[in-house]
C-alpha cells in the first residue's frame, strides 16, 4: 500500500488527518480511497469535474503528477505520496 | 434587541453586536479565510456563510444557532455543465445567496460565478443548476454574457417578488437583468433603458452592467439598481428603467446600494469615481440618499472622512435593518448610522477588506 503523507493546513478542516497507508493503482484510486477514510476530503482535493486544484500539488516518490485532469499517474504499493499546497500564498 | 452585525472580510467573519447604540467585536470566526458571501434567512434565522478558500476551492456553510456551530454544506457544483462547449464549467466563487419565498420553506437560490443560477428545495443539503437560464441562447454569446473584472460573468443578485415566489430578477455581470415569472423555467431580459457606454451599441439588449439590484418589499414593482453606467429605477416591473443618476454626474458610478423595503422612494448609495479608479469621488467618503425616487440626492457625510480616503464599498458591503445602515470598506473600516439621525460613527477599523455584511438579530 502507499504512504500518503498531508499538508498540515489541512488539519484544519479534517483534525484526525494523519498519515496513512492506502491502496490504489493510480492517484485517482487513492484519493477515492482517502475520501472512504476522510469523507469530504475529495471536495478540497478535486474540482467540480475532478481535475486537481490548480493551488494543489501531489508528488509520487518526490515527482510532480503529469495528469491533474484525470489524476492516471500509475502508483506502485511502496510509493510515497504527498498532497502539498502550491507555494501560491507569497 | 441587540442587533448584530455580520462582517464578512477577505480574512474572516467578524461578528459585531450592538446594544443601546454601542457596538463591539464579540467573535471572530474562520479566521484567515475570505469571505465571499453571507446570508441571514429571516425565515427561519439560518445564517449562511461562502468561503473562498485559495488552495481548496469554494466552501459553503450553514449555522442555525447564530454562528455557535457551523456545519459545512454541499458546494453547487458545474460537473457536467460546460461554459462554451468544449470548455467545462468550474465554481470560481458563490456571490449570493437568497431564500426563494415565504411559500417555499426550504428553498433557497444562489448566484454563482461563472454565470450560474442554483436552486436548493432542501435547505442547501443539494443544489441544482437552473438549466432555463444556463440555455438562455444569449449566455452563449460573449457579446452579451462576459466577464467584468473577473473571467466570467456572474450573478450577484437575486430577487423574489414577495406577492408571487415564482417571479424572480437576477442581475449578472456583465449581460444584465433577467425576470422569470414561472419559478426559473424560462427567462426575460429585461434591461430597457440601461445603458452599457462601454459596448458600440449602449442601448443593447444584452453586455449590460448592473452591480447590485433591490426590490422594494412595499412596492415589488419598484427595483433599483446601481449600474456600472449610473443608478437606474424601475417603476414597472423592469419593463423600463430610468436614469436616475445624480445631476452633474453625482452619484452615479459605485457598487453599494441600500433601500428602503417600506417606502418605494428612498435608497441610499455610496459613489466611487470612475471604473479605472475605484476611489471615492474627490477622495472624500460620501453616502447620496434620495426621498424622491431619485430625482434628487443629497450627501450625508457627517462624521465620515472629508478628505484623503481611499474607502471603496463593494456591492454586498451596505445594509440596511429598520433604523440602522452600515457599510464596511475595502480599508476594513465599518460604520454605521441610525437612518434619522444621519451622523455616521466608525465603530471597526484595521479590518481586513470587507466584501459584505449581514445582520442579524
Amino acid at each position: 500500500m502507499a504512504k500518503i503523507k498531508f499538508t498540515s493546513a489541512l488539519k484544519r478542516f479534517f483534525p484526525s488527518l494523519t498519515e496513512i497507508e492506502i491502496e490504489g493503482n493510480t492517484v485517482g484510486q487513492v484519493l477515492d480511497n482517502i475520501e472512504k477514510i476522510y469523507p469530504g476530503i475529495s471536495n478540497y482535493l478535486v474540482d467540480d469535474h475532478g481535475h486537481l486544484r490548480r493551488h494543489l500539488n501531489i508528488f509520487v516518490q518526490g515527482d510532480l503528477i503529469k495528469d491533474r485532469s484525470t489524476l492516471n499517474d500509475h502508483v506502485n504499493s511502496s510509493d510515497e505520496l504527498l498532497i502539498f499546497q502550491a507555494l501560491s500564498g507569497g | 434587541m441587540s442587533l448584530q452585525l455580520l462582517v464578512g472580510t477577505s480574512k474572516g467573519l467578524v461578528i459585531l453586536k450592538g446594544e443601546n447604540n454601542q457596538w463591539k467585536i464579540e467573535a471572530v470566526q474562520f479566521e484567515g479565510l475570505s469571505v465571499s458571501t453571507l446570508y441571514v434567512d429571516e425565515r427561519n434565522g439560518t445564517w449562511w456563510i461562502g468561503l473562498s478558500h485559495r488552495h481548496w476551492g469554494e466552501k459553503l456553510h450553514r449555522s442555525t444557532d447564530k454562528g455557535r456551530t457551523w456545519q459545512q454544506m454541499t458546494t453547487p457544483s458545474f460537473k457536467d455543465y460546460f461554459y462554451r462547449p468544449g470548455q467545462p464549467a468550474t465554481l470560481k466563487k458563490m456571490w449570493t445567496l437568497q431564500h426563494a419565498g415565504k411559500d417555499k420553506p426550504n428553498c433557497l437560490w444562489l448566484g454563482t460565478e461563472p454565470g450560474g443560477l442554483f436552486f436548493s428545495d432542501d435547505n442547501g443539503q443539494s443544489w441544482k443548476l437552473s438549466e432555463g437560464l444556463w440555455n438562455h441562447p444569449s449566455r452563449l454569446d460573449d457579446k452579451q454574457w462576459f466577464g467584468a473584472g473577473k473571467d466570467f460573468p456572474f450573478i450577484h443578485s437575486i430577487v423574489v417578488d414577495p406577492r408571487d415566489s415564482n417571479h424572480v430578477y437576477v442581475g449578472v455581470s456583465c449581460a444584465g437583468i433577467f425576470e422569470t415569472i414561472n419559478g426559473g423555467k424560462n427567462w426575460q431580459a429585461k434591461n430597457k433603458g440601461l445603458v452599457a457606454a462601454y459596448l458600440p451599441n449602449p442601448n443593447a439588449e444584452l453586455g449590460h452592467d448592473p452591480h447590485k439590484i433591490l426590490l422594494c418589499s412595499a412596492n415589488p414593482d419598484v427595483i433599483w439598481q446601481q449600474n456600472h453606467c449610473g443608478i437606474f429605477r424601475t417603476v414597472d416591473g423592469g419593463k423600463n428603467w430610468d436614469n436616475i443618476s445624480g445631476q452633474n454626474g453625482f452619484p452615479n458610478y459605485g457598487f453599494a446600494l441600500t433601500i428602503d423595503e417600506q417606502d418605494p422612494e428612498t435608497a441610499w448609495v455610496i459613489p466611487a469615481q470612475s471604473d479605472a479608479m475605484r476611489i471615492p469621488v474627490d477622495l472624500k467618503l460620501t453616502v447620496c440618499k434620495t426621498v424622491d425616487g431619485g430625482k434628487n440626492w443629497r450627501s450625508i457625510s457627517e462624521g465620515l472622512p472629508d478628505k484623503f480616503s481611499f474607502d471603496l464599498v463593494l456591492r454586498h458591503a451596505f445594509v440596511k435593518y429598520e433604523k440602522t445602515l452600515a457599510f464596511g470598506s475595502n480599508n476594513g473600516n465599518l460604520y454605521l448610522s441610525d437612518v434619522q439621525d444621519e451622523k455616521w460613527k466608525r465603530v471597526a477599523n484595521n479590518l481586513a477588506s470587507v466584501n459584505c455584511l449581514a445582520t442579524a438579530v
